[in-house]
């Protein structure tokens, strides 16, 4: 307190006593009412029960060239798809400047494995199903998946062509376990 | 709070007079609603829809508070707990059927009193806290709508929660963690479904208090009227309280026959055949639409389909959703003429009417699904709907010659012959 001085009315100038315990209550009310918002928000991110169901097991081995299968992880849809030599060649010869995002199909799938694509049954648009997986559905104009909600079309690569979706369909962290077994997550 | 010449509240009864002095509640009903707030004598039909709103949001508040007694907010049995109220609970299929058309009914009355506010240009000065507040209410309401709308867990609750979290994850950067951390999950699931619930029950609650401000705000410049004239002396004025009290309980029996048709002989008619089917996250129905009071918004979300300048066509559509909402919030500034009432406009009349065709236009497009025409439609209907407040608006508000208007509310009324400047015997003696 030695900057204070008292001047002739005996009012206290420069850094009183009073303004630190002012500035050192608000501080420590603040710090507190900060430490209390912390729980409030995390509690609305997904719990550990729900971060758990994060990996899941496929048996592909049913799965003939041309067909798919939807399957599920972490609650999402996930398409697994067994393309046919025709599909991979579109796939390939589309030219990068056709792609809103550009990946090529080997980028999309595991090497010698290129037959088959996983992606995420989500589309990237609104999160819709498309269509496209199971037998007899619309696979759209580029012959992959067509997501009914609001007109996205994709390729055989899972790729966006044409509507308002921003992204390909996503394709989720996997490993081949085996030939037939694919493990997700 | 109100003209020189409203009356006073002067409480007879002694414990009248005894609770005036310890909680002036009854005092401050009667200057709100009562006998002691003026109100231009003119006022038409239109001036219905804010007392019918605040109706439906009471059937809504009770209706709502019955259902929660009876449903259950866990996926696994919130479906089958719907079925139960409607099956198994006493009158459970009146309440919630009331409930379910009751939002409809109060889109409605919200939707015609916009209109109204819209064509007798009750936003301008200065009324322009009373419109601000009001943009808030109806934007709660959606917000209280769509997660209502979640709650049965159907096909369509679902997907509609999946499609509108969605909307979040458009935001670049932070936008899918923060549509995760809103659902509290990948996909709706139990923890999205529970916290809508939570909200649900809360926003009803929050719209009330807005209304009080709402209604608050109004009474500090009292109620506008279909000239747009200011009110002037005493002769422009009757009581709220009985001409419009009783002017109101007649627009309510209307409201109540229509809302009772729609409950009695139809109440599905609004709704969508696919959320009596329970949710399922593996299958998107085929065609996805929302409840009817959001169409339009939906038409102009789905109107980009392709990415312009370095933003995308996704993060378009809902930047494009919502700012066809916040624009209602610049209203008051972007229409600058000071003329209110539309009837004295001729030139905003016309547009006005396009304005109206055009959103109706866009409610159909919302309904059907992405193809063409009606992408195409959908955005030139977007594009009419921002040009008619952008461009269109500040330029009429600037070019138009307004219509010889009246010199007072009561000359409206009564001719030339009941200026205010006539001994008041010329006027009916109610005034």
């Amino acid at each position: 307190m030695a900057s204070e001085t008292v001047d002739n009315a005996g009012i206290e100038q420069g850094v009183r006593r009073r303004d630190f315990i002012h500035i050192a209550t608000v501080s420590f009310a603040g710090v507190g009412a900060a430490a209390v918002v912390f729980p409030l928000v995390t509690q609305m991110a997904p719990s550990e029960d729900v971060l758990a169901l994060s990996s899941t097991e496929i048996d592909i081995a049913a799965i003939q060239p041309g067909q798919a299968i939807k399957t599920s992880w972490r609650k999402q849809p996930v398409f697994v798809r067994n393309l046919t030599p025709e599909e991979i060649a579109a796939a390939k010869a589309t030219a990068a400047s056709d792609l809103r995002d550009v990946q090529t199909i080997e980028e999309r799938t595991k090497p010698g494995k290129e037959n088959w694509l996983i992606t995420l049954g989500v589309c990237t648009h609104l999160g819709c199903v498309p269509l496209g997986a199971a037998e007899g559905e619309s696979k759209g104009d580029f012959g992959g998946y067509f997501c009914p909600c609001h007109g996205s079309h994709y390729d055989t690569a899972g790729r966006i062509r044409k509507g308002p979706a921003p992204t390909n369909l996503v394709v989720p962290p996997y490993e081949f376990t085996s030939d037939t077994v694919v493990m997700i997550g | 709070m109100s003209f020189p010449w409203a009356k006073q509240y002067q409480p007879q009864h002694p414990f009248m007079q005894w609770m005036d002095e310890k909680l002036p509640l009854p005092r401050l009903v009667y200057n709100a609603i009562g006998g002691g707030y003026e109100v231009p004598r003119n006022l038409n039909y239109f001036w219905n829809f804010g007392v019918l709103a605040g109706a439906a949001l009471m059937v809504q508040i009770i209706t709502g508070i019955v259902l929660a007694m009876h449903y259950s907010a866990n996926v696994g049995v919130a479906f089958n707990s719907v079925e139960h109220i409607m099956r198994d609970v006493n009158s459970g299929w009146f309440i919630r059927y009331a409930h379910m058309n009751g939002a409809s009914m109060f889109f409605i009355v919200v939707y015609l009193h916009i209109f109204r506010g819209l064509y007798y240009g009750s936003y301008k000065a200065p009324r322009e806290m009373v419109w601000l507040l009001g943009v808030t209410i109806f934007l709660l309401m959606m917000a209280t709508a769509f997660m209502g709308y979640v709650l049965p867990w159907g096909q369509m609750s679902f997907w509609g929660a999946q499609v509108i979290t969605g909307f979040f994850s458009a935001i670049p950067l932070v936008g899918e963690p923060l549509r995760q951390w809103l659902l509290g999950g990948f996909v709706p699931d139990n923890a999205a479904l529970n916290r809508f619930f939570s909200l649900h029950y809360l926003l009803p609650f929050v719209i009330l208090g807005v209304i009080i401000l709402h209604v608050w705000a109004l009474h500090i410049p009292g109620s506008s009227n279909p000239t747009g004239v200011a009110v002037k002396s005493e002769q422009d004025t009757v009581p709220f309280h009985p001409y419009y009290t009783a002017k109101d309980a007649f627009g309510l029996g209307v409201f109540l026959l229509v809302f009772s048709s729609l409950i009695f002989f139809s109440p599905n008619l609004l709704g969508h055949p696919d959320n009596y089917i329970p949710a399922n996250p593996l299958s998107t129905p085929a065609h996805i639409v929302p409840e009817w009071y959001f169409l339009p918004f939906y038409a102009i979300l789905k109107a980009f389909t392709f990415n312009f300048l370095w933003i995308d066509a996704k993060l378009w559509g809902v930047i494009a959703m919502f700012a066809s909402i916040a624009l209602l919030f610049f209203l008051p500034w972007l229409d600058t003429s000071p003329v209110r009432s539309a009837s004295y406009r001729p030139l905003y009349r016309i547009f006005f009417w396009v304005l109206v065709a055009d959103v109706l236009l866009l409610g159909v497009c919302g309904m059907m699904p992405a193809e063409q025409p009606w992408v195409l439609l959908s955005q030139l209907g977007a594009i009419y709907y921002f040009a008619h407040f952008l461009i269109i608006m500040p330029i009429v508000s600037r070019i138009e010659k307004p219509l010889p208007m009246p010199a007072s509310i009561t000359e409206a009324v009564l001719g030339k012959g009941g200026n205010a400047s006539v001994p008041s015997s010329a006027v009916p003696a109610t005034a």
